[in-house]
């Protein structure tokens, strides 16, 4: 799960990571008045998770707190990439000497959280890496002792870290690094990190990312999870325990795991269709949770052909089919759907499916080839 | 015949009076492997499956009593770490998770404590493994497969039975298929599984069937192309993926150009391995 901003940073401020001041509003009159408490120059920052934000306008310095209202009114109207902006943070504006680069993510290949750190943070970071990789240094957290405090300062004498701000860096490290283990992340970033003119170390920009699985043990990160900036079917399909990702093609498909889903969906562009989705129902999945998926599927006013492709192991044929039955009472399919039923009770499953009015096939390249030709209008 | 499991294991299955635990240990013990005890802690000294298998409260109990060389667990993801980590305790040497959804933090710490013993973990998020003919440990439907010369590797679930109903379809049998898992932090490689099936001297051809994300599969690529002289065909899945909707530039900086399916059959192709268009034509280019 992707944190704002506003939510990143007030994680990290909990940890001893200093941030600017600054508060979180939903109408630009409040941006005045927050601006306002904040002596006036400050910076309107669009809350989307997503990117690019500075590049598309939506991060603007406003020099008094009317401007601040002005441009809080227009960048909550803004859309960036998709995504209507429905919050903006105010902080306080400083005048950056430096920006720096630090972030925490896993590393697969080492199997345990790596800490990076450049003296060319900013919004080029991921240029810098491409062509400078030497800039961003590295250090690999132990999974069982943690973040020690002579890797960080080694971070911090290797970007040539004036010497007076070592110890700070050390505890932002050291903060940030405990806000990634004690939440679960899969990413924590400060970029930038920088040295004001007054020569303090702020976290300007902050990003966190929730591992999904252990959701479960951060209850109140959860309550905060921003609906609105995921499309409606995803989170109708979340509800569910589907995992669902929405595509711009034609053929609707659920499928049972997700390497049969995306080798599906791989197979019907090979032989020419475009997928609609990529639909994974999870393994065991009950009749309802059919259902819901078709519904999902059939919401999607491209989709022309339904490809279901179901290739039981711990998912039991016969349940699927009577999820497929259910749910053809209930959506009434306006398009044709093609089911392949194999593995664990499938010929149960077939037989409960004979007198429906679906297009059967034996192999995944027979259902792909007759989905394909459905959609096409053959 | 085989790698890993055999007619000689001896199968502890944690998390047995479970719903999923307890529909597939009834699978395996119909399909003949070896269950010799089952754990459910607050359930010790109940019997399960008519009485024939015994259930105890810990691992430990259960190893000093019935003496298990392979546990497989069945545990819900919150409790499917410490699981793990109390069969390495007592001292089970093979361990398959088939658990999905563990927290990645707990998978690396788990991972960490594990390297330094002796202590071979399959999974998490896995099928498990089966040897045709002998035993089945884990929910790899028996049925599909028929024993035989292919070593199967997989780290997909539902795509390793398209792969063995294929082979199977074309008259070939597998000599053990290993579900490796999906996870980002899993407990076996593509790599460990191919040097295992390299020094099988029943496995003649080798089949990998890998997915976009990490780079496990270019590291098994330079494996191949150095230390195998079995032949070896792979299907990767999510040629047709879009990228990820992502955010921040850590992942980024870590992954660099790999992880995609286009650089991971490259490799796989420097390597000489056969590449699959799709999981059915792989009996051909076994066969050819």
């Amino acid at each position: 799960m992707k944190l704002h901003e506003y939510q990143s940073k007030s994680i990290f401020a909990r940890y001893g990571v200093p941030i600017p001041r600054g508060r979180v509003a939903g109408i630009a009159t409040e941006a005045k008045q927050i601006a306002e408490e904040l002596g006036g120059r400050v910076i309107v920052k669009s809350q989307v998770l997503v990117g690019g934000r500075g590049k598309a306008g939506g991060i603007r310095l406003a020099k008094t707190p009317q401007e601040a209202e002005e441009l809080a009114t227009h960048i909550l109207g803004m859309e960036i990439k998709g995504l209507k902006v429905r919050k903006v943070l105010i902080d306080e504006a400083v005048t950056i000497v430096k920006e720096i680069y630090l972030g925490i993510t896993n590393d697969r290949a080492q199997r345990c959280p790596v800490m990076m750190a450049s003296s060319e943070g900013g919004m080029e970071i991921e240029e810098v890496a491409r062509k400078t990789p030497e800039k961003i240094l590295k250090v690999a957290i132990d999974p069982l002792l943690g973040l020690r405090d002579f890797q960080a300062r080694d971070l911090a004498v290797s970007m040539d870290l004036p010497k007076e701000h070592w110890k700070v860096f050390v505890n932002i490290a050291q903060g940030l690094w405990k806000a990634y283990q004690e939440n679960d992340g899969t990413l924590a970033e400060i970029n930038p990190l920088v040295i004001t003119a007054d020569n303090r170390l702020l976290a300007l920009d902050g990003k966190m990312v929730i591992d999904d699985n252990a959701l479960y043990r951060h209850l109140d990160l959860t309550e905060t999870r921003d609906q609105d900036e995921e499309a409606p079917s995803e989170v109708e399909a979340r509800k569910y325990g589907l995992s669902f990702i929405k595509l711009d093609g034609e053929i609707g498909c659920m499928v049972n795991g997700a390497g049969l889903a995306m080798a599906t969906m791989d197979i019907i562009k090979l032989l020419g269709g475009t997928p609609a989705n990529f639909l994974d129902i999870g393994g065991g999945a009950s009749s309802e949770k059919v259902a819901a998926a078709l519904r999902i599927i059939l919401a999607d006013r491209n989709v022309k052909a339904v490809l279901i492709n179901i290739f039981g192991g711990i998912t039991r044929g016969d349940e699927v089919a009577r999820g497929i039955l259910t749910a053809i009472q209930e959506v009434k399919p306006r398009v044709p759907m093609i089911v392949r039923l194999v593995g664990t009770n499938a010929e149960e499953g077939r037989r409960l499916l004979a007198n429906s009015n679906l297009v059967t096939a034996e192999t995944l390249v027979d259902a792909a080839r007759k989905a394909i030709a459905i959609s096409k209008g053959g | 015949m085989s790698i890993l499991v055999n007619k000689n294991t001896r199968l502890l299955v944690q998390g047995i009076t479970g719903h999923e635990g307890m529909f597939h240990t009834q699978q395996m013990v119909q399909y003949g492997t070896n269950v010799v005890a089952g754990v459910t802690p607050g359930k010790g000294g109940e019997w399960v499956l008519d009485g024939k298998v015994p259930v105890f409260d810990s691992v430990k109990v259960a190893v000093e009593v019935t003496g298990p060389n392979t546990s497989v667990i069945f545990v819900p993801a919150r409790g499917a770490a410490d699981a793990i980590l109390e069969a390495a305790d007592a001292g089970i040497e093979l361990i398959i998770c088939i658990t999905e959804g563990v927290p990645v933090a707990d998978m690396m710490r788990v991972r960490r404590f594990l390297d330094q013993r002796s202590v071979r973990l399959i999974g998490p998020n896995c099928p498990g493994l089966l040897t045709p003919g002998e035993a089945k440990v884990g929910i790899i439907p028996g049925s599909i497969a028929i024993p035989g010369n292919v070593g199967v590797v997989s780290r997909s679930g539902t795509l390793t039975y398209e792969v063995l109903a294929a082979l199977r379809q074309s008259g070939m049998g597998s000599s053990t298929c290993v579900g490796i898992g999906g996870d980002p932090i899993n407990g076996t490689s593509f790599v460990d599984v191919l040097e295992l099936f390299e020094a099988d001297p029943h496995t003649e051809k080798v089949v990998m069937i890998g997915e976009i994300g990490g780079s496990d599969e270019e590291t098994a690529a330079e494996f191949i192309a150095t230390r195998m002289t079995k032949p070896v065909a792979a299907f990767i899945a999510g040629q047709s993926a879009p990228p990820g909707k992502r955010m921040g530039h850590a992942g980024a900086i870590i992954e660099g150009g790999s992880g995609g399916a286009v650089e991971k059959i490259a490799a796989l192709e420097a390597a000489g391995v056969r590449i699959a268009k799709h999981p059915e034509e792989i009996p051909n280019l076994l066969a050819a």
